[in-house]
């Protein structure tokens, strides 16, 4: 899950938020920043997404919905949101804010720039 | 930027046109309706079946309140539009709801013909156009007695039929000599009425109506030549009158409707009308069909489409009632220049004739035998010239193409392309065929959905299902069983058996023995396949919270705001001063906003934030409080009256019983929320009647009762038997709730699981299947061993930390 310029960005802006260990499989957590909650999802194959806590329908947290490949659903009405992107999937529409993520060994790194 | 879109009035027209717009062009408009009726979009052609008994609302509900939040639509409920204010370019509800556009749809539809005889105004008078109306008569069917409708027309006699199976004594009163003259000839309408009295309706041709009489309500009606019929309800049902006082209002032009072009748009361009309160071509339309051709059109010109416009064409009729064939379309006034073709069998109640002109048929009635219909009004539509097959044409399809009566799907393979198999929405047998082709389509459903085909008045059901057959072959069954969800074919059902035959014991090993189709199923099967193996095997299987929603994941019911409310258990609705005052020191600590007595007989705290759910569970722990379950697909509530402990009607220990099911019963998992009450007496404070399993108290001992429902649904229990002791009460109750535990589907109500395997089977192996109902009581005690554990208690003691606490707070400082 590295890319090229990995390191001249991991000193500027990457913060350790914790452990894979810390989010139970196919669940999440969240992190509080400034006014911003940022949720941190780990799906059925360990890997770890980080979307701005808010559903694009009515703002609900969506690190309260359930987590299938992918995507997470919103519990409030339904609405699927793919974990990579942001986006609304299916037949609705908007999208939330994505974070980039890096993993170093089991340890979570998240990115406080925008994707 | 989006425009603004208003549509006054939520009916079948302006749906459809949405369902178009939002198929074609679904970022286009902001959608606001306004609707003067308190509900969503329903098919009033399905009325009659409803006031018959035959459908229930929910059967008839085109839009659900899902629909209208998918499509980000804002949809006021009841509330009426009094004002258009075509400068401003603004709408004002009665509620003063204000509301800018850019573009209006006026769909008021149409307001029932009330005569105005002297007595017009009594109550127990009634008009049949909306969902009120059709609750009120069945309200005053509950009381026998006689019904007068005014108006042998369609709706009139759909409305009679209906009271007639509600239990009344029906007499139908007609202005014209014979009934549904506008739709049937003399002959046909003739043998309506012999029909009609022969179940059991009076029907009074060539009667006009002098008086309503009654005191303060309606007595008995009076007829001109002197005839009194006693009445506890009339209903009339003598024609619609378009809506159209707002639009007169607001200065656009009207006449007997709100005049519009051939593309639906009024005197203003910015406003365009539809439905029945439209008049397009100087003429006003009832029926469904042209109603749904408006629809279409319109939504293609609010989309920029100018070219659509509506042609009038010809609908057939058909009368909605069971046991009755008929069907009418066209022109059949005798005259000069017309010949006719006449086939008669009295013994079996037959009747058919055709109109023809120049060698082509412009009319059709048939009567007893109709399923020829849409072959003869193809024939009809297209003009064919009938010349050669003029001879056998009466007979039908099957006479004039020579085939036996052989193979069903004959008649359906001989029809062409063109051919309409659907009349309410105009759906053709090719439109049909393509996209269950194009869009590999396997299901009744899924064809509905894409083609809308059989989805209003259904009853061309039949018809398409054979499209299917013939085009699908014997992959399709039109029994077949509806999938859980796209991650499976399996249905619920069959997932239960094959859990306990395959013995399997986990989510993954489920998901790779039935061959799952995705890697981890999705929001619609996880919740459901780690409910059945909860249920199936108490203490062997692992509860997966991954797979529980997020109100039961944490305990409490998440709000709006991603708050969440919390409701301690109150024993039988039962408390004392030591918890009211622990329950105002947690509100008064943890600044609770607001404190609500909920229906079930408890107290309600919300606007909780989730990291305080564990404190408050704590302090509320140490007053002897443990969850309410408010939040579970669970044992919700008992509640209970205040029974032989204080009411002088009181026949047993009602509240004493309601507290013992409850102790007995909390913490156990349910396909859908169980919700108890007790009553002890047949007054029935407690509301059993509505519950899903209700207990009413009587002198000789206990009835019970099960499969009631009052929220989306409005439905009495049915009674599953009557036992003598409390003791046995208890073992019935648990029997009912575990059987519903191990054959209900995941979020299937106890009334609905009910329907599904049937009342008899229910009764048979509770009330009347000793061993069988002792096998259910033990498997349910012995799951209640694992399952009543407080789930807040172990929370406070630090289980799922992660549920509620940040995994970590960042310091911003340079944000930006």
């Amino acid at each position: 899950m590295s890319d090229s310029n990995t390191t001249s960005v991991m000193t500027e802006n990457w913060v350790q938020i914790g452990t894979v260990n810390d989010i139970p499989l196919r669940g999440a957590r969240h992190v509080h920043m400034g006014d911003k909650t940022i949720a941190i999802f780990r799906n059925a194959d360990n890997k770890i997404f980080a979307l701005e806590d808010k559903c694009p329908h009515g703002g609900c947290p969506i690190s309260n919905g359930i987590v299938h490949d992918n995507s997470v659903t919103c519990p409030i009405h339904n609405w699927v949101i793919s974990l990579e992107t942001g986006e609304a999937l299916g037949a609705d529409e908007g999208q939330t804010l994505a974070f980039p993520v890096q993993m170093n060994g089991d340890k979570i790194l998240l990115s406080l720039s925008l994707k | 930027m989006k425009q603004k879109l208003v549509i006054i009035g939520n009916g079948m027209a302006p749906g459809r046109a949405l369902e178009k717009l939002f198929d074609t062009a679904p970022d286009q408009y902001d959608v606001t309706i306004f609707n003067a009726e308190n509900r969503v979009n329903y098919d009033r052609i399905m009325l009659s079946p409803v006031l018959s008994g035959e459908k229930k609302f929910e059967d008839i509900i085109i839009h659900g309140d899902g629909w209208y939040i998918k499509n980000n639509v804002m949809l006021y409920k009841g509330h009426k539009v009094t004002n258009i204010d075509r400068v401003k370019k603004q709408v004002t509800s009665e509620h003063g709801e204000v509301a800018d556009y850019d573009k209006l749809v006026i769909a008021t539809g149409s307001n029932p013909f009330i005569i105005p005889v002297p007595g017009h105004k009594l109550a127990g008078v009634l008009s049949y156009r909306d969902l009120d109306d059709v609750t009120a008569m069945m309200l005053a069917a509950k009381a026998r007695g006689s019904a007068v409708v005014i108006g042998g027309g369609l709706l009139g006699l759909e409305a009679a039929a209906g009271l007639k199976e509600q239990g009344m004594d029906v007499t139908v009163v007609h202005l014209m000599p014979t009934l549904m003259e506008r739709q049937l000839d003399p002959a046909a309408g003739y043998m309506l009425e012999q029909e009609l009295e022969s179940r059991g309706i009076k029907v009074l041709c060539g009667a006009n109506t002098k008086e309503i009489a009654g005191e303060s309500k309606v007595e008995a009606v009076h007829l001109d030549d002197g005839t009194v019929i006693p009445a506890s309800l009339v209903v009339m049902a003598v024609g619609i009158r378009p809506n159209n006082w707002l639009a007169q209002d607001a200065g656009l032009e009207v006449n007997r409707g709100i005049v519009v072009s051939d593309n639906m748009q009024t005197s203003d361009p910015d406003i365009f009308s539809l439905g029945e309160c439209a008049e397009v071509g100087g003429v006003c339309y009832g029926l469904v069909a042209p109603l749904y051709q408006m629809a279409n059109v319109l939504a293609a010109n609010l989309t920029g489409d100018k070219d659509a416009k509506f042609v009038a064409q010809d609908t057939p009729t058909r009368l909605k009632v069971t046991g009755i064939n008929l069907y009418s379309a066209g022109d059949f006034a005798d005259g000069d220049d017309r010949e006719e073709i006449v086939f008669r069998d009295a013994s079996s109640g037959v009747y058919k004739r055709l109109v023809i002109k120049d060698d082509k048929i412009i009319g059709v009635v048939l009567y007893g035998e109709a399923a020829d219909g849409p072959w003869f009004f193809e024939k009809l539509k297209t003009s064919e010239d009938i010349s050669e097959i003029r001879d056998m044409l009466i007979f039908g399809q099957n006479a004039v193409l020579g085939g036996a009566n052989v193979d069903p799907l004959a008649a359906v393979t001989a029809l062409p392309d063109s051919a309409e198999i659907c009349g309410c929405n105009g759906i053709c047998k090719g439109d049909i065929v393509t996209a269950i082709n194009e869009k590999g389509l396997t299901s009744l459903g899924e064809v509905r959905a894409h083609t809308k085909a059989s989805a209003s008045c259904g009853s061309c059901t039949g018809l398409v299902e054979q499209l299917m057959t013939l085009t699908l072959g014997n992959s399709f069954d039109a029994n077949a069983i509806q999938s859980m969800c796209p991650c499976t074919d399996l249905g619920h059902s069959e997932v239960r058996r094959l859990i306990k035959a395959k013995d399997i014991k986990s989510i993954p090993q489920l998901m790779q023995e039935l061959e799952w189709k995705t890697s981890c199923g999705c929001v619609k099967c996880r919740p459901a396949l780690n409910y059945y193996l909860v249920a199936d095997w108490p203490g062997e299987y692992v509860d997966d919270y991954q797979s529980r929603f997020i109100n039961e994941r944490v305990h409490a019911n998440i709000q709006k705001d991603g708050t969440y409310s919390v409701i301690p258990r109150m024993w039988g609705g039962y408390t004392n001063s030591k918890e009211l005052r622990a329950i105002a020191d947690v509100v008064d600590k943890f600044n609770i906003p607001t404190v609500k007595c909920t229906g079930g007989q408890r107290i309600d705290m919300l606007g909780i934030k989730k990291q305080d759910l564990p404190a408050v569970w704590e302090d509320l722990g140490k007053a002897g409080f443990v969850s309410g379950h408010a939040y579970a697909k669970g044992l919700r509530t008992v509640k209970t009256c205040v029974g032989t402990d204080w009411c002088r009607m009181g026949t047993q220990d009602s509240t004493g019983l309601g507290i013992k099911l409850e102790k007995m019963m909390w913490g156990a998992w349910t396909p859908a929320k169980l919700k108890l009450a007790v009553s002890g007496c047949p007054r029935n404070c407690s509301e059993a009647t509505c519950k899903d399993i209700g207990v009413i108290c009587v002198d000789s001992g206990y009835d019970i009762h099960f499969a009631g429902a009052a929220g989306l649904d409005l439905k009495a229990t049915v009674v599953l038997g009557h036992v003598d002791s409390e003791a046995e009460t208890i073992i019935h109750i648990i029997a009912l709730a575990q059987m519903y535990r191990e054959q209900g589907h995941y979020l299937e109500r106890i009334y609905k699981w009910a329907d599904r395997v049937g009342i008899d089977e229910i009764k048979a192996q509770i009330m009347d299947n000793a061993e069988q109902r002792q096998t259910y009581y033990d498997a349910f005690i012995f799951a209640q061993t694992f399952a009543q554990v407080d789930p807040w208690d172990e929370r406070v003691s630090g289980l799922d930390k992660h549920e509620f606490n940040p995994m970590a707070v960042l310091e911003l400082e340079a944000a930006q």
